[in-house]
């Protein structure tokens, strides 16, 4: 089998698009986090706009609805002062059962400079990335179960910024992480930052072996997971799951798996809870907990509008 | 024949020219890198409010008219003002004038933060080949350097504060 | 048309009964039928090949390709899969009843074998829908389809969810003696898009886990025992269930099974950076489980080696991986990849073939009818079918030079970076020269 270059890299090794943490050197991610810092002090400033992507068009592409992750992408397109255009999938011409390539093709002939794409299949923004023209950039947004890399960076801008180093950390993530994105891109992120000790925490259904191929240690005790962690990342628990029989009720999760402050005590004292959101308060995380001083996920949201400026910029200043 | 410049000569010449550019109140702020390190003399020198950190950095990595080719600078932003900008007399300390591009971008990102009352430039070296009409207040030195060399601003031992100024010319190789 | 095939290596696999031969011989063929095989000395050939250098063996037997037809007449796709199959060596083929409509009717497959025995490239022998419709509910006419040319039932990718019904279908074809001809996975278990394990969890793609081979295969075999059923098992994925297969055929239970060329070359790590030509069914598996597929196929567990053709359009496999439709061509590859596979488990040449001919002849049984006896051979008086091949050479997949209308393949140079062994250069059917290489422009044979 042909080993294929990354189609994230250009040849020199420079980001082109952003797909996946996966395959990142660690040069990369780090230059993406240390640029986001900038972005924050931008973010501080009475203009709060860079010149950076002035002229560029911008295209959310968002086959699955998020308003919020959307409206972060269109917020921090604006601070490079590009021109955004959010694309209304379900009423738009795919709908009307025009092919993916050929949504691309006609928005491409838009003159497109970059594509801002979440969809419901596992790989899809890496075959629009084979077939846009050279001078284009993809950005996933969210693939199926795959990744969401703007959510594992700002995650990690996040633990970098309350933690330092990440050399000595214990992290545990906790929930439905076979159907994650979050949960694979934090993972790829933190074995490629470091992380000496990651731990995947949930039941069977939720949490199968063979996700040790990942690199992480696989708990299904949620005592055992927490136990002396420095960050806890809960993920949220979609109703699908339910109807899937995965799960019995969103009750007997919280049971088990729910952060409570009791749960919470397992945790090293200094112990930042995270999270992707949204929230649902009393299935997977005590209201206590997400409204208390353990929680960093307010900061999340602001740092992801800095580490989204920081990956839009990178890329849109590298050439195929 | 290599140039000889004496970085510590000029740069007593620079520091009695901006004293004669601060205008009251004025705040003196040095382009990153080797402008930020003769700020950070200035403001020792000439005993400006504020103290020892009192001065201003600023960086052109954001307004760069190049993005589009050479992408994002690595790292992070230094820029760092201390005080207001609206209303305030700015002078912009640089090591060398060359075609004022990363001028206009300083200034770009100076008017980020606020409208300045004006904005004076000194330098160390001009070194000719403006590309944009922009002009040094004072320059202690003029000369004129073929386009395939870069001169530079280095401070002994590597960079730390308080070591001595010299120049380095260095041969371009392609960029 | 009188045609001597000269001086090849003629190679015949045998069966139980007689070694085969593999010496370098002379092959007269006169009125579709091979007159003599040895030295031809008072032949008055219409045509001579000269096969010097090259291997002279049946024509190969391909128990899995689909015609799309009927379905996609308007596209000239019988013209064009035929016109693969001879350009890939096979001089016989089965096809899968799932085409539009359904196979279930013998109106349907007497138009479809009229049509193919009009074009003269490939036998066509059409498995019959086992439930109308495939839906799993009613029996076919069987006794009607087998006479209209059906060599079996089939239920294609569609598995009969009702187990009552596949209880019953498998009863009134042992009957008559019928073969069903089923994929052994589970309906639900099988849901997923890539097979399960570490590639699949990494690329967030629903898995079909090992369980939905093996659940399926032993409900089977208890049918089987219980109905005396033959059933022929449709491309096995798994070590587990090649460890299923072993012991059913030990316990001396009337099942055959196959193999694709897919799942003997390539692994779910080939997926690479979700390549929808590696969208396959059954799913690509792991490597001990194509160690397993490899070992079996060469003991003979595993009957057959099959192309698993599929002409998927350009515009349902450039689609994300889920969405791409399952499937790749491969009539055009059956050959070279049987001998790929052949060296590197260090086969005798003619073990290799046997999987290709002989062996899927002998699944076909009785219902090949006079061709039995000597189709996927080479023998005197018996039907010439025959695949010239230069064995040394290699070549390259380019997908737009492929003669079938489906161009995607795993297999393409882009993918693999690797030449294919072996190169049909003639392909005879009855007799009639179905394909030939064309001469190479400087011209040389």
């Amino acid at each position: 089998m042909l080993s294929r270059r990354n189609p994230q890299l250009n040849v020199h090794g420079e980001l082109i698009h952003l797909l996946s943490i996966e395959g990142l050197p660690k040069a990369v991610l780090t230059q993406i986090l240390d640029t986001a810092g900038t972005f924050l002090s931008v973010n501080d400033r009475d203009v709060k706009k860079v010149p950076l992507l002035r002229g560029k068009s911008v295209f959310n592409l968002f086959f699955e609805n998020s308003t919020r992750t959307r409206t972060t992408f269109e917020i921090a397109a604006k601070r490079l002062s590009a021109d955004v255009i959010n694309l209304d999938i379900a009423k738009s011409s795919t709908a009307k059962g025009e092919s993916l390539l050929d949504t691309i093709a006609n928005l491409s002939a838009m003159h497109a400079d970059m594509f801002i794409v979440r969809h419901a299949e596992s790989g899809a923004p890496y075959l629009i990335a084979q077939h846009v023209a050279p001078h284009v950039h993809v950005v996933n947004a969210g693939d199926g179960r795959h990744a969401h890399p703007t959510q594992g960076l700002l995650d990690m801008y996040t633990i970098r910024h309350f933690k330092q180093d990440f050399s000595q950390l214990t992290v545990a993530i906790v929930g439905d992480i076979v159907h994650s994105r979050v949960a694979r891109s934090d993972i790829h992120a933190l074995t490629t930052l470091g992380v000496p000790e990651i731990r995947a925490v949930g039941p069977k259904t939720l949490v199968p072996g063979d996700l040790s191929a990942m690199g992480v240690r696989v708990c299904h005790s949620m005592e055992e997971g927490i136990k002396g962690a420095d960050v806890i990342i809960m993920l949220r628990l979609q109703n699908e799951r339910m109807s899937g029989a995965m799960l019995p009720s969103a009750g007997e999760f919280y049971k088990s798996y729910g952060l409570t402050p009791q749960k919470l005590a397992l945790a090293k004292p200094d112990a930042i809870v995270m999270h992707p959101g949204p929230i649902n308060r009393g299935v997977e995380i005590a209201s206590d907990v997400a409204d208390g001083t353990h929680s960093v996920i307010l900061p999340q949201v602001t740092f992801g509008i800095a580490v989204r400026m920081a990956v839009m910029s990178t890329i849109a200043g590298n050439q195929a | 024949m290599m140039l000889q410049l004496d970085a510590e000569a000029l740069y007593t010449e620079l520091r009695e020219g901006v004293r004669g550019l601060l205008k009251p109140d004025a705040v003196l702020v040095g382009i990153w890198s080797g402008g930020a390190w003769l700020a950070e003399r200035l403001q020792r020198d000439l005993g400006l409010p504020g103290g020892d950190k009192g001065y201003g950095v600023i960086s052109s990595t954001l307004h760069r008219d190049d993005f589009g080719s050479r992408g994002l600078a690595a790292g992070n932003d230094p820029t760092r003002l201390p005080f207001a900008i609206d209303g305030r007399h700015v002078v912009l300390v640089d090591d060398v004038l060359y075609t004022g591009r990363t001028i206009r971008a300083v200034v770009n990102e100076l008017f980020d933060f606020g409208r300045p009352a004006s904005v004076t430039l000194a330098v160390l070296v001009d070194r000719g080949g403006r590309e944009l009409p922009i002009a040094a207040a004072y320059a202690a030195a003029k000369l004129a350097l073929p386009a395939t060399q870069r001169l530079s601003l280095a401070r002994a031992p590597d960079g730390e504060p308080g070591g001595a100024f010299s120049f380095t010319v260095t041969n371009k190789t392609t960029e | 048309m009188k045609i001597l095939i000269r001086n090849g290596r003629v190679i015949d696999p045998g069966n139980a009964n007689d070694r085969g031969r593999d010496e370098i011989a002379d092959i007269a063929i006169a009125s579709g039928r091979i007159v003599s095989i040895g030295a031809a000395t008072a032949f008055d050939a219409d045509r001579v090949i000269d096969a010097t250098g090259l291997v002279v063996a049946p024509g190969l037997v391909d128990l899995a390709a689909r015609l799309r037809e009927p379905g996609q007449e308007h596209e000239g796709m019988l013209e064009s899969e035929l016109a693969a199959a001879a350009a890939g060596g096979v001089t016989s083929l089965v096809c899968p009843p799932d085409t539009d409509p359904v196979l279930d009717e013998p109106g349907l497959v007497e138009m479809l074998k009229f049509r193919a025995r009009k074009l003269s490239r490939c036998r066509v022998f059409p498995l019959g829908a086992l439930t109308r419709g495939l839906q799993g509910q009613a029996l076919t006419e069987m006794a009607e389809l087998t006479e209209a040319g059906c060599i079996g039932f089939a239920q294609a990718d569609v598995p009969v969810t009702d187990s009552l019904v596949l209880l019953r279908a498998l009863q009134y074809a042992a009957t008559f003696g019928y073969t069903v001809w089923l994929r052994p996975l589970d309906a639900w278990l099988g849901k997923g898009i890539a097979a399960s394990g570490a590639v699949a969890t990494r690329l967030g793609l629903a898995g079909v886990p090992v369980v939905a081979e093996t659940v399926a295969m032993h409900t089977l075999f208890e049918l089987v025992r219980v109905t005396k059923a033959r059933v022929h098992l449709c491309r096995l994925s798994s070590a587990a269930g090649v460890a299923l297969l072993r012991a059913a055929k030990a316990e001396g239970l009337p099942v055959t099974a196959d193999v694709s060329i897919n799942n003997l070359h390539l692994t779910d790590v080939d997926i690479g950076y979700f390549n929808p030509d590696m969208r396959l069914l059954p799913p690509l598996r792991q490597g001990a489980d194509r160690d397993a597929l490899r070992a079996a196929l060469a003991d003979g567990t595993l009957d057959a080696l099959v192309s698993d053709h599929n002409p998927v359009a350009e515009d349902m496999k450039n689609l994300p991986f889920g969405e791409a439709e399952p499937g790749a061509t491969g009539l055009e590859l059956l050959l070279s990849l049987a001998l790929r596979w052949g060296q590197d488990s260090g086969l005798p040449l003619t073990t290799t073939l046997a999987r290709v001919t002989h062996g899927p002849v002998r699944v076909l049984g009785d219902a090949l009818g006079s061709l039995a006896s000597s189709a996927g051979r080479l023998v005197e008086g018996g039907v010439a079918d025959v695949c010239v091949f230069d064995p040394a050479v290699d070549w390259v997949v380019t997908p737009q030079q492929l003669a079938s209308q489906g161009k995607h393949t795993p297999f393409s140079f882009a993918s693999t970076g690797m030449a294919m062994p072996g190169r049909v250069r003639a392909t005879l059917v009855a007799g009639t020269l179905a394909y030939e290489l064309p001469a190479a422009p400087g011209g040389n044979t």
